[in-house]
């Protein structure tokens, strides 16, 4: 029963920076814009958050200061694509070229500083239930804050009139151009919004899941959370779904070894990478559903001009 | 008052050239700026950067020792990007390479024959062709998307190596570290200098500049490389087969990347090594990029990221200044160049008036 808990809150810790990646660009890509810088997002949320829970203290400015330092990164990407007209796939790519670099930069004095993480919030009466209450109710500030966000998002993607909009300029930018909306804000704001979430993921990571500093830490995570958007469908419940399956393969990496299974650690770590690979083509086999899933105008650029 | 941007009628011939010195030059002033912040005196630390690295002649042969594997990689990502495939995992490409030329060189330890060097680069391109294989079968038979595909391949091929050089590639006779022999001399590439560590492989970069030009300019499948790429409808129109292109660019990028990975190990590392590049097939990316996709751009972009490196070891050294600086220089370079490319088809207009 232990194991299984131990295991089951491993899952949690494994997901939860992957769901805000995900949750944040499927936002993005809603809006037609597909932006493959997640990575060094997520990086310079991880740096932001360690540096500044260092000076201060305080887990919560650091995980704001991580947000921030999320959409501002990105706002280098949504000033270059939106109105400099700079191609989206290479422009990400850059993105997370410049925020591996500018990470490990401003990490440098970083290294080797220990955190304690951040505190647990026990909600008071239902932690104590047995077995559950410590899975559910037990958990640090940003795990609930993870769910509260794929309630919030879905809400706004399916019910509220501001995601209508936001789908409508991701599926035919021109067409809610001549409805009269602003294509280049509404893509700026979810740009951000993209930004803030994987800063904020990024920080998890540097905070709660492994709390220090390492050099290039997010280990491919931003693109993982890339591939989750794809496994969803570009569905916010999905997204949930296929966090947590990651996190699950994640306990197999740290699990199997305490099982005493003979495998190589480096095998074991190549799981989740393997893994992703898998997904994608289970899932991008049929291109029929792949294009109806998925915005319409995706990548595309928009020119007001015309 | 804020200068518009007006669409041009046709894109700018000129701009595409002007543009990588604009963002250089633009990069450089940011670079300033990053020193000023860091506390370091801007004229030193470009002195370190970019003038003292090159300064000597064995400077400049390590120049284009760090040159000779983003070259041969920028070249054969450029035939990918102008055709729209994404192949962003050469840095894992580069590291199969590195594990079957560098098998193959331990195979033949303490042995001679001059057909050593050769089967160790065939070996270095047959594992990168088949890492990039894995990503041209899953993309052309399952529709996946080879940017993720292919970075995950990199991760893989990371772990892949470190599973290696603890196992079966590890030195016997060395205390349990995590490196391989000595490569023995008949397979060390040829040093074409003494003195420096210049060797065979700068030639087969500048090979593959050539190479990489004919294809493009002067071959049917340029042709179709171009015209996939510039309009897809069309080219399935003509019958250019996208899967083929699919194929053959990534089958060329793999196959160039391993063989810089080959090169590596038998070149200035001489043996196979945990970590065998400094994120090379990364820096290719923009090595293409900045070289405007062109073999004879590749040449100049892979030599000034070769700089980047250089200088940042220098830096390093001289001025106590992090290696960071070089990956935080390369992503601003294409940064800065992917904003001022907006000139090749818009231009500037500074007042009012509507033309």
């Amino acid at each position: 029963m232990d194991i299984l808990i131990a295991a089951i809150l491993t899952i949690i810790t494994a997901a939860t920076p992957l769901l805000f990646a995900a949750l944040g660009e499927l936002v993005t890509e809603k809006s037609g814009v597909l932006n493959l810088g997640v990575e060094g997002m997520m990086i310079m949320g991880a740096i932001i958050g360690f540096v500044t829970v260092h000076h201060t203290g305080s887990a919560s400015v650091a995980i704001i200061a991580s947000m921030i330092a999320g959409a501002f990164i990105a706002s280098i990407f949504g000033i270059l694509v939106l109105k400099f007209h700079a191609r989206q796939v290479p422009t990400g790519l850059a993105l997370t070229i410049f925020g591996l670099g500018l990470s490990a930069l401003i990490g440098q004095s970083m290294i080797g500083v220990a955190y304690t993480g951040i505190p647990k919030l026990a909600i008071p009466g239902l932690a104590s239930i047995p077995v559950i209450g410590n899975i559910l109710f037990n958990q640090d500030g940003l795990v609930y804050l993870s769910i509260l966000m794929v309630i919030v998002v879905y809400w706004f993607m399916n019910k509220s009139r501001a995601g209508l909009i936001l789908r409508a300029v991701g599926d035919s930018h021109d067409a809610a151009h001549a409805m009269g909306y602003s294509v280049v804000k509404i893509r700026f704001m979810a740009i951000l919004f993209g930004g803030a979430m994987a800063g904020v993921g990024g920080a998890y990571l540097s905070l709660a899941y492994s709390p220090l500093w390492v050099e290039g830490m997010t280990a491919g995570r931003g693109w993982i959370a890339l591939a989750l958007v794809v496994f969803a469908s570009w569905k916010v419940g999905r997204v949930l779904l296929g966090a947590y399956l990651f996190g699950g393969i994640t306990i197999l990496q740290l699990h199997a070894q305490a099982l005493g299974i003979g495998i190589p650690s480096q095998v074991m770590s190549m799981l989740p990478y393997l893994a992703t690979i898998l997904v994608l083509v289970f899932i991008s086999r049929d291109k029929t559903k792949i294009k109806l899933n998925s915005p319409a105008s995706l990548g595309k650029p928009f020119h007001e001009s015309r | 008052m804020l200068p518009r941007l007006i669409k041009r009628q046709t894109p700018s011939a000129s701009m595409v050239y002007l543009s990588p010195v604009l963002a250089l030059l633009l990069t450089l002033a940011a670079s300033i700026v990053l020193f000023l912040m860091m506390g370091v005196s801007p004229a030193s630390a470009l002195h370190a950067f970019f003038v003292e690295p090159i300064s000597s002649g064995y400077g400049l042969s390590e120049l284009m020792v760090k040159a000779t594997p983003l070259i041969i990689i920028g070249v054969a990502l450029s035939l990918g990007f102008r055709a729209g495939v994404w192949n962003i995992g050469a840095e894992g490409q580069l590291i199969l390479g590195g594990i079957f030329g560098g098998a193959t060189a331990l195979f033949f330890y303490e042995k001679t024959g001059f057909y050593i060097i050769p089967l160790i680069l065939i070996m270095g391109i047959v594992g990168g062709m088949l890492w990039a294989g894995i990503v041209a079968f899953l993309k052309t038979r399952f529709n996946a998307n080879e940017i993720l595909t292919s970075l995950m391949l990199s991760y893989v091929a990371a772990l892949l190596l470190n599973l290696l050089i603890h196992g079966p590639l590890k030195d016997p006779d060395g205390f349990n570290f995590p490196e391989s022999r000595l490569f023995s001399d008949s397979a060390l590439l040829p040093i074409l200098y003494d003195g420096t560590r210049l060797h065979l492989g700068a030639v087969i970069a500048l090979i593959a500049v050539g190479l990489g030009w004919i294809l493009l300019s002067r071959t049917l499948l340029g042709y179709q490389i171009k015209v996939i790429g510039d309009a897809p409808a069309a080219g399935e129109h003509a019958g250019f087969s996208p899967s083929k292109i699919i194929w053959i660019t990534l089958l060329i990028s793999g196959g160039a990347a391993g063989l810089a990975g080959a090169i590596e190990v038998s070149g200035p590392i001489g043996q196979v090594l945990p970590n065998i590049s400094p994120g090379y097939g990364f820096a290719a990316i923009i090595v293409a990029y900045v070289g405007r996709l062109h073999p004879f751009g590749v040449l100049l972009s892979g030599l000034l990221l070769a700089l980047s490196y250089l200088g940042g070891e220098t830096a390093q050294i001289k001025l106590n200044l992090p290696v960071a600086v070089t990956g935080v220089f390369q992503g601003l370079l294409l940064f800065f160049l992917l904003a001022s490319d907006v000139l090749i088809h818009y231009r500037l207009q500074l007042s009012k008036e509507v033309v």
